[in-house]
């Protein structure tokens, strides 16, 4: 896809997003204009800058029609090709991290996307891969969950009864 | 004058608390690393790391994440200078003249004007902090809600008219980020408002920082990976005690170019939109012009690789000066600083003076021991850093990966918001490819909530009469202010276009 194509593309995509978000404050029933007795409805600060932002959407059409922003003469990829792999790879990595997280919990997901991340795309040694992997999730164990005391995602069942057995080892001889 | 020596006095004192003293260190130099890394800068650290703050008090979490506001300035030159990229957008200018100077084998000598100049740009601007914050606090006290909500109508105004960029890009991203500000319950009526798809998650809101770091973390690294394929190579730089006693007494050549790069930094980054970079940009444009030998910038003189230096670290600074007496962020940066202070339960503005004396001069305070604890660090570690720049993306951004899903997690506990995160990050970086700013969605999201309830408050005060912005001194100023900074980048518009049919005519 050209930069070209990708402004009109986006520009028509946030123009459909403002108009949704206008509808949304409409189809609330909140009151867009002035209240008696009580001011400014609840919808009047969303509606209104949503409509703006409508505007300016198609402000940037017209702009494209007319060829005034640099990019809408740009017929370049939109994402360079000898990259495009690499974003593509981290991005999607990143999601299968995110998504591991609900089934396997916080570090077997961050070991696994560390890990690949190091040894498949980067390729470093097993040796670096592994220890950084520890390092990372012993420093998110000790700075989050001990320090901050937050209760980082777990997944399943499985893992979560897991993980009790090392709270409970912290809790007795750590703390 | 006497009391605010005598408070000045208070805050340096807690500055030197053990606590605060360990923050300032971590914090300069974790600031120093972020912004020696190519494709990281301060707000991309400030608003990564603010989560791991938490963990102690806030007046120690803001004095951490302004050392690395600053941090993050003396780094960005170590790259610009080594590599001949820019650490950070705010060192752009640093590499004018200094890569010239490492292919001249002089990096060493840049290295230790940069952080020289930086040095006194820091200092130079804190001293002007101290003496302006106090009246202006004292000043902003009398403000209404017309007042408050005037000023960022003129803060938003700025990104229109001096941030450069496509203006109806710049208006949607403001008011992208006005708009999500206002998911979630409404403060007034208590209606819940744009709850897309039902999803209860949203009934909470959308967290600033849930889109600071989809924007700065996420997206950032996505926009890092595309362009940083290629080789990059490093300059060697050898530094010995000997030569840095040389290099230190150069400092006369460029102490003039400096000191007033340094006034003009701070006062440009007050601005909202304008900040480090075209600070920098500026005081470099102005040591050339104002040289003997304008000809040999770009060429490798240290004066060139002062100037911006000392501007880029005046305009950190001087950016915490509307958002710490007004409530208003002078920069990407600090508006996730504000945000900060309000999860801790701080108000930001005028009242912060009176109400917590102790986190403001303690603040105030840090900054000046956090300008002679950079400048030492810098100069001691610059072979340090050198290695680190060596250190491979493929570790560096799957941790940032990893540490921008852990920390919004922290701040709100749901994954709703980390996915959304994700979502806002991959966004915001299609969208920063096609040129739409995204530092004004950031300020707008903090906000928000801020303007929106000024503007509601003065309409029911003046009974739906819009008329009472224009009626009071202060706010008429800032509304006309805005008003000429919002036309002039049409008109200007508007007479290039009549200049090019004239022309054409022709």
């Amino acid at each position: 896809m050209s930069t070209r194509s990708a402004e009109l593309l986006m520009a028509v995509g946030l123009l459909l997003l403002s108009l949704g978000l206008m509808w949304t404050v409409v189809a609330d029933d909140l009151h867009i204009g002035w209240v008696e007795g009580r001011g400014p409805g609840a919808g009047v600060w969303p509606f209104w800058l949503s409509a703006g932002m409508a505007l300016a959407s198609l402000w940037t059409l017209v702009r494209w029609f007319r060829g005034a922003t640099p990019e809408s003469r740009n017929k370049a990829p939109y994402i360079d090709g000898q990259s495009l792999g690499l974003v593509l790879i981290s991005f999607v990595a990143l999601t299968v991290m995110l998504l591991l997280v609900h089934v396997v919990g916080t570090y077997i997901a961050t070991a696994l996307f560390l890990g690949f991340y190091m040894r498949f795309i980067g390729k470093h040694s097993w040796r670096t891969t592994v220890n950084t992997c520890i390092g990372m999730v012993l420093l998110i164990y000790f700075l989050f969950e001990w320090q901050l005391t937050k209760y980082l995602p777990k997944g399943a069942k499985m893992f979560e009864d897991g993980f009790l057995w090392i709270d409970n080892f912290r809790w007795q001889y750590l703390m | 004058m006497l009391d605010i020596a005598t408070l000045l006095g208070a805050g340096l004192l807690q500055a030197f608390e053990p606590l605060n003293l360990m923050m300032i260190f971590i914090g300069c130099l974790a600031g120093l690393f972020i912004g020696a890394m190519p494709g990281l800068g301060s707000v991309n650290g400030v608003a990564i790391l603010l989560p791991v703050t938490f963990l102690v008090p806030p007046t120690a979490a803001i004095i951490f994440l302004a050392a690395l506001y600053y941090g993050a300035m003396y780094g960005g030159a170590v790259s610009s200078i080594t590599l001949g990229i820019p650490g950070a957008s705010t060192a752009v200018a640093t590499v004018f003249d200094g890569r010239p100077m490492a292919q001249q084998g002089k990096a060493d000598q840049a290295l230790t004007a940069a952080a020289v100049a930086s040095f006194i740009g820091g200092t130079i601007s804190v001293i002007l902090f101290t003496l302006f914050a106090p009246p202006l606090a004292v000043f902003a006290l009398k403000f209404g809600p017309q007042e408050e909500f005037a000023l960022m109508v003129l803060a938003f105004a700025t990104f229109i008219g001096l941030g450069g960029d496509d203006i109806p890009k710049t208006i949607f991203s403001i008011l992208l980020g006005l708009v999500m500000a206002a998911v979630g319950f409404d403060i007034i009526s208590g209606q819940p408002r744009l709850i897309f798809f039902d999803f209860v998650e949203l009934q909470r809101g959308i967290g600033f920082l849930v889109l600071a770091i989809g924007i700065y973390g996420i997206g950032e690294m996505l926009w890092t990976l595309e362009n940083s394929k290629g080789e990059v190579k490093i300059h060697a730089v050898r530094s010995t005690w000997k030569s840095f006693r040389k290099n230190l007494s150069h400092i006369r050549d460029y102490l003039p170019t400096t000191a007033l790069g340094s006034a003009l930094g701070f006062f440009v980054g007050t601005l909202p939109a304008a900040g480090a970079t075209p600070a920098s940009l500026m005081s470099y444009g102005l040591a050339k012009t104002f040289a003997k030998d304008p000809d040999s910038f770009g060429k490798g003189n240290v004066s060139g690789v002062a100037a911006p230096e000392a501007a880029n670290n005046a305009a950190s600074t001087g950016s915490m000066l509307p958002m710490i007496t007004l409530g208003i962020p002078g920069s990407p940066t600090t508006a996730i600083l504000l945000g900060g202070m309000i999860i801790w339960g701080l108000r930001p503005g005028p009242l912060l003076f009176t109400d917590r004396p102790d986190f403001v001069w303690g603040l105030i305070g840090s900054m000046y021991v956090a300008n002679f604890v950079t400048v030492a660090l810098n100069l001691a570690l610059i072979p340090l850093f050198v290695r680190v720049l060596a250190m491979p993306f493929t570790i560096l951004t799957p941790i940032i990966f990893i540490l921008c899903f852990v920390g919004v997690f922290a701040t709100t506990d749901r994954m709703f918001d980390v996915w959304l995160m994700l979502i806002l990050g991959l966004g915001g970086y299609l969208m920063r490819k096609l040129n739409y700013p995204v530092a004004p969605a950031v300020l707008a999201i903090v906000l928000g909530p801020l303007a929106e309830r000024s503007l509601r408050q003065s309409l029911i005060s003046s009974r739906g009469d819009v008329m009472t912005f224009f009626e009071r001194p202060i706010s008429l100023t800032c509304m006309l202010l805005a008003l000429a900074l919002m036309i002039y980048p049409i008109w200007l518009g508007i007479r290039r276009r009549r200049a090019g049919t004239t022309s054409g005519a022709e």
